[in-house]
């Protein structure tokens, strides 16, 4: 048994940055295809993980970058055990989250939590804001009576910029951005140490987004959160995370410190991502030099061969068709999982 | 260069149960021949009513225009019946529609899609139409055109949609294309792709293009002009260079500086626009952003501001912004100065939707 938060708000836990509070190894998830009605067979694999390791250090945020479909979001559920992943490891803490029983993971989800993309359909529109916020509390029991519920309730509403009379409204009379708080007000009501964002601003316009960005740093520091940032807006990221990873159909492809990933991108798929993204000054965006990959993401039903970039990739070269890249240590606390990058070495 | 669309002062207001909806209120633009020009707000703010508003699109209940004028090559195309509109839709005037996924048919070929218009508009037949929709789902960039052609909406990908939205729209050489938020269903690298094949064939075409969309990144580069709108109205218009370089709307400030910027260094903290839109229905008089204005006086809450002159070719309406200019490089250096210092950084117990001090 792990020794369960008692609730303490108000003091920032002890944390010792740099400690690695999630590590993921091998992570494999492949979800079956089936065919025929009654004795359903697999005929296929989409092999939306295949093969990603990283880890995660107490109190830093990690940000996953990559297009829809690339396995990122899937990368999230399967840490939080939503899914359960065909191979791999999760340790959180030093335990592996995979071996646990249906009991000690029901534990195990007061210290990680989710924040979800959609504002307007991940909360239940017949349940108050407070019962949303509040329902976790009484789930693991964290509150002895109505009064305890109802302090802790206001106080998360607070916590999140939202005033405690707003816990009787239903989700309908919020808009997008108060939303987008009840969401992170419910994760942090049972005094996570872990938060899984999944694209928590993609859904909210550009003005609101830099309220929930502000609010989610602030909280991070104040509660000493660490987070797994899932986003495809690659500013966005660079603004929020500690370091950043790369993600292409199902594989990591390069993990770096935000400002080594920005300022030398090493991977060419990074670096045509980094050129894409349009940047709001149009004398500045016109100097840019742009990368434009020629065709789409291929199926994950289908990968190809070897590196699986290779058929978009500028670079690429015969053995990439032919050999899977690990992700290596090419730099200091920057890695990269590409033949064609000096210092690579042998594949 | 001739003006091709003269919008002048366009009123568009729904009439729902809870009162009157002025989602378009009195706008006033025009755009050139082979002109691209950006419309850009959030949601709400009543850009895409303003462009369904050109075509007459708007669904008769609940929605109507109800005055302006918008003159199309000369004529003034919300006076004309509708079956002359209908010979301009398509033919002279094209839209591409915000969800490649949800705006093409799923139980009709492309070749049906594409050869519909062109057999509508120019005549075409049967196999004459089929060809130009194999001409033009090439000049989009699909490969193997003559094949893909046979198939069905669901058996491309998004960008893939969007091409062919864009070559759906191209089929009778418009001369201006409407394109609703034209990217924002895709990812970034596709995203590039479909800006660079749009502005490539407005070019080679001499399309004037009006491209709606929400980030204020996609329209820098490819716009020649922009207006910002807000609650139904233009807050700011003028070529993209004076937008982006010397904005004179507090809104735009706000907007511009609430996204993180990959080619700056990391700031500390972003800087949201605080509160949210105003509720468009029984909007009060004044300026529609006060609540949410750093430089808001009294005189805001009072009269609307009008759209002023503020330079060559660069209108804004709001009554500070003559002094904006040089108030928001203050405004700058005070938050750079502010940021350094602040600790702590949170300030609990501060309702975040309130307004700025």
């Amino acid at each position: 048994m792990t020794t369960m938060p008692t609730i303490h708000t108000q003091t920032v836990r002890d944390v010792q940055k740099g400690e690695i509070l999630l590590e993921v190894k091998n992570l494999k998830m492949y979800f079956p295809v089936t065919s025929g009605l009654v004795f359903q067979r697999t005929v296929a694999n989409i092999k939306a993980v295949d093969d990603v390791s990283f880890f995660v250090r107490r109190g830093e945020t990690l940000g996953v970058v990559g297009e829809s479909g690339c396995g990122k979001t899937t990368t999230g559920r399967c840490i939080l055990q939503l899914y359960k992943p065909t191979a791999g490891e999760i340790i959180f803490e030093g335990r592996d989250l995979t071996k646990l029983s249906t009991r000690e993971m029901r534990l195990m989800r007061r210290e990680m939590q989710v924040i979800f993309q959609d504002p307007y359909s991940s909360l239940n529109p017949r349940m108050t804001a407070g019962n949303i916020i509040g329902e976790p509390l009484i789930v693991h029991g964290l509150v002895r009576n109505r009064n305890e519920y109802k302090e802790r309730v206001g106080e998360l509403l607070e916590h999140v910029g939202l005033n405690p009379y707003m816990a009787d409204r239903f989700p309908h009379e919020f808009s997008g951005g108060q939303r987008q708080r009840i969401g992170v007000a419910r994760a942090l009501s049972v005094d996570p140490k872990f938060i899984v964002a999944d694209e928590p601003v993609s859904a909210l316009d550009v003005s609101i987004q830099a309220q929930i960005i502000n609010l989610m740093e602030d909280l991070q520091e104040r509660f000493s959160l660490t987070y797994l940032f899932i986003a495809h807006d690659l500013s966005v990221v660079r603004h929020i995370s500690d370091r950043v990873a790369v993600m292409y159909l199902g594989h990591f492809v390069e993990i770096a410190d935000r400002v080594e990933i920005y300022r030398n991108p090493l991977h060419p798929y990074t670096k045509a991502l980094l050129s894409a993204v349009p940047i709001p000054d149009p004398i500045i965006d016109a100097q840019r030099e742009r990368i434009l990959l020629a065709g789409e993401v291929p199926s994950p039903l289908n990968p190809p061969s070897g590196c699986v970039f290779h058929p978009r990739c500028p670079i690429a070269v015969e053995q990439c068709s032919q050999v899977v890249p690990e992700l290596r240590e090419v730099e200091q606390m920057h890695w990269v999982a590409c033949i064609r990058v000096p210092g690579y070495g042998t594949p | 260069m001739a003006a091709l669309l003269e919008v002048k002062d366009l009123r568009t207001y729904f009439y729902t149960f809870e009162g009157v909806v002025k989602a378009v209120d009195g706008v006033s633009y025009e755009v050139d021949e082979g002109e691209t020009l950006g419309l850009v707000g959030e949601s709400g703010c009543g850009k895409s009513v303003s462009a369904l508003s050109l075509m007459r699109l708007i669904p008769d209940p609940p929605g109507k225009t109800v005055g302006g004028e918008v003159l199309f090559e000369g004529e003034d195309i919300l006076r004309i019946d509708m079956d002359d509109m209908r010979r301009i839709r398509g033919a002279k005037m094209a839209m591409v529609f915000q969800e490649p996924m949800t705006s093409l048919n799923p139980v009709l070929t492309l070749e049906k899609q594409l050869s519909e218009t062109l057999q509508l508009h120019k005549g075409m037949g049967r196999e004459g139409s089929r060809q130009e929709a194999i001409n033009l789902l090439a000049r989009v960039g699909i490969p193997d055109a003559e094949r893909r052609v046979r198939q069905y909406p669901h058996q491309f990908s998004g960008g893939m949609r969007q091409r062919v939205m864009i070559a759906m729209a191209l089929s009778c050489n418009p001369r201006l294309i409407i394109a609703d938020e034209p990217t924002t269903a895709l990812d970034v690298t596709i995203q590039a792709q479909i800006l660079e094949l749009m502005k490539n064939l407005t070019k080679e075409f001499g399309v004037a293009l009006i491209v709606i969309t929400h980030n204020l990144g996609v329209v820098a580069r490819y716009s020649d002009r922009v207006n910002i709108m807000y609650a139904g109205k233009i807050v700011e218009r003028g070529l993209a260079r004076e937008i982006y370089g010397n904005p004179r709307h507090p809104y735009t400030v706000g907007l511009l500086k609430s996204v993180p910027r990959l080619d700056q260094p990391r700031r500390a903290k972003l800087d949201p626009i605080e509160g949210h839109p105003p509720d468009l229905v029984n909007l009060p008089p004044g300026c529609a952003f006060r609540e949410r204005c750093r430089w808001a006086v009294e005189k805001c809450s009072k009269d609307t501001p009008p759209l002023m002159p503020v330079g060559d070719g660069h209108w804004a309406a709001c009554w500070r912004s003559e002094e904006l200019g040089p108030k928001v490089l203050e405004f700058q250096a005070e938050r750079a100065a502010e940021q350094e210092k602040t600790q702590p950084r949170f300030q609990p117990n501060q309702p975040a939707e309130s307004k700025q001090p």
